[in-house]
């Protein structure tokens, strides 16, 4: 299916979509006595990438928390594939954006891949060559012998990234993953995220504080509100894929998007 | 001068100046002797192998203490550290009973044991006990949240994550913990023979003395204070051992 089909599915925002691969109905989530999230309704297209932005305290990390069966909401329900979640599952990765934390030192690249397959039962004689293909996969064949620590941010990143992709997840939750990266290796990092979601068909559920990867990645934008974290506005991303560092960047369409989320950013923090 | 030399440069002026002084004081006291003496009764004590059969016997006890409480220690730990609930009903009991001195034990261990290595083991074990309960549980206690995020969300199963998690991350500590334990095992195997087991190189110490020898007395001294050196020695070799293989994780199979 082409993602530009799913957009009218998917924006309606409701739960009713059948084909949704992320569906929020009515969460509430509050924190000892303070709401987090309030009412969110929000439904993902399969193979969609929804990026989710808005001030800090406006619950989209918490969103994402939810999604990936970390936290439960205090009402409302959550679906991940049309079933209900009710804690963390292999078809859901999460890309976390503490890399340095996330990851285990004391294992190399190839034993924190293993980790995920570890997980899945997937037997030793077949890991070598699923390593093998998972790290070439995200830029780091020749590295499979380097302890974290070892690697700089974004090969960590990557690392990390590589690890979930070995769940073989049709659902990628990904916490602000290129935040604390320089401004290069973000869009290095931008464009492969975008080739992998691509090549696999997974559903992205991208969370940031960047305005302009938010519309780079995106399918459609999300901007939340705070206190407490409820949708604020919905942008829908039509520039044309596969999207390039500069042109997509200089693209009047891109910059009256930056223009209306910035001034959205604004208001909210207002 | 190089740094060895440097540093030995104190002590042989402090031997020769006790040399000296002893000699010269003409006095035959009962607490020091001449070191030169001091050295032939170690010697001879090694030679006629009492001094070995001492320190085989100490370190039995110390080691076998040190395994028993150091095995029971590091469970529990891992136990309270994991089961959060356990750990609060057990902390009333657990500091209740862990001020209590080991040696403090020995008049109760003597009466239901008698003397003998098992006696003396069950000393040093309560004694190494705590420090691996407290240390391991601190260890668990303190390993990154984003780390055990991760498992959950790779859905470890519970032994997964105990293994492959919990216990590679709390390693560093739990290793530091047996280090102490390990000192904690020899200061109480020879208090416990200077107090009453008739055994090892702490009974050395003690019949040397009460036999008016304090050549033999201070060479059993010299002694232990080698053996403790020696062993603190073995001990941080194994820790980078221990550490280096931890390092390289259960991934290169």
């Amino acid at each position: 299916m082409e993602r530009a089909d799913l957009h009218g599915l998917a924006e309606a925002g409701a739960c009713a979509v059948g084909a949704a691969a992320i569906e929020f109905h009515n969460v509430d989530l509050s924190y000892s006595g303070k709401p987090i999230l309030a009412g969110l309704s929000l439904a993902v297209g399969k193979g969609e990438i929804v990026c989710v932005i808005g001030p800090s305290g406006c619950g989209k990390t918490t969103a994402l928390r939810v999604a990936g069966g970390l936290i439960k909401p205090d009402s409302g329900s959550v679906k991940v594939g049309g079933k209900p979640v009710t804690g963390p599952r292999r078809d859901v990765a999460i890309v976390f954006q503490d890399y340095g934390k996330a990851l285990l030192p004391w294992r190399t690249a190839a034993g924190n891949v293993s980790l995920a397959l570890e997980a899945a039962g997937t037997p030793a004689r077949q890991r070598k060559e699923r390593i093998h293909a998972l790290l070439e996969k995200v830029g780091l064949h020749g590295h499979a012998d380097k302890y974290p620590t070892e690697m700089s941010g974004g090969m960590q990143q990557r690392l990390q990234i590589a690890r979930c992709l070995a769940q073989e997840p049709s659902v990628l939750l990904m916490d602000e993953p290129f935040g604390a990266l320089d401004a290069m290796t973000r869009q290095t990092l931008q464009d492969e995220m975008l080739s992998i979601a691509a090549e696999t068909g997974a559903t992205v559920f991208f969370v940031t504080h960047d305005l302009e990867e938010a519309i780079y990645l995106g399918d459609r934008v999300i901007g939340l509100l705070p206190n407490p974290g409820r949708i604020g506005t919905i942008a829908k991303v039509t520039l044309p894929r596969p999207r390039n560092q500069l042109e997509t960047r200089e693209m009047a369409e891109f910059l009256r998007l930056r223009r209306a989320l910035f001034d959205f950013i604004g208001k909210a923090e207002g | 001068m190089n740094r060895a030399a440097k540093a030995l440069a104190v002590p042989a002026l402090l031997l020769v100046a006790a040399e000296i002084a002893t000699r010269l004081s003409g006095t035959t006291s009962l607490a020091v002797a001449p070191p030169s003496s001091v050295a032939v009764a170690l010697l001879a004590a090694l030679g006629d192998g009492t001094m070995l059969a001492a320190t085989r016997d100490t370190l039995a006890c110390a080691f076998g203490g040190l395994f028993v409480g150091g095995a029971i220690g590091l469970v529990l730990g891992l136990l309270f550290g994991l089961v959060r609930p356990l750990d609060r009903l057990m902390e009333l009991t657990v500091e209740a009973i862990r001020p209590i001195p080991s040696v403090a034990l020995i008049p109760i261990g003597m009466l239901s044991l008698g003397f003998g290595y098992s006696f003396e083991i069950a000393i040093v074990a309560f004694a190494c006990v705590w420090t691996m309960l407290i240390m391991t549980r601190a260890a668990i206690g303190g390993i990154e949240p984003r780390l055990l995020e991760v498992s959950r969300a790779l859905r470890l199963s519970t032994l997964q994550r105990i293994f492959k998690i919990v216990i590679p991350a709390a390693l560093p500590r739990i290793i530091v913990a047996f280090r102490l334990a390990a000192g904690f095992a020899l200061v109480v195997a020879v208090t416990v023979e200077i107090a009453a087991n008739p055994q090892g190189m702490g009974y050395g110490i003690l019949i040397a003395q009460q036999s008016l020898s304090p050549q033999l007395m201070l060479a059993y001294l010299l002694w232990i204070g080698l053996v403790g050196y020696g062993l603190n020695v073995l001990l941080s070799l194994a820790q980078q051992r221990l550490l280096g293989r931890a390092a390289m994780g259960e991934v290169r199979q």
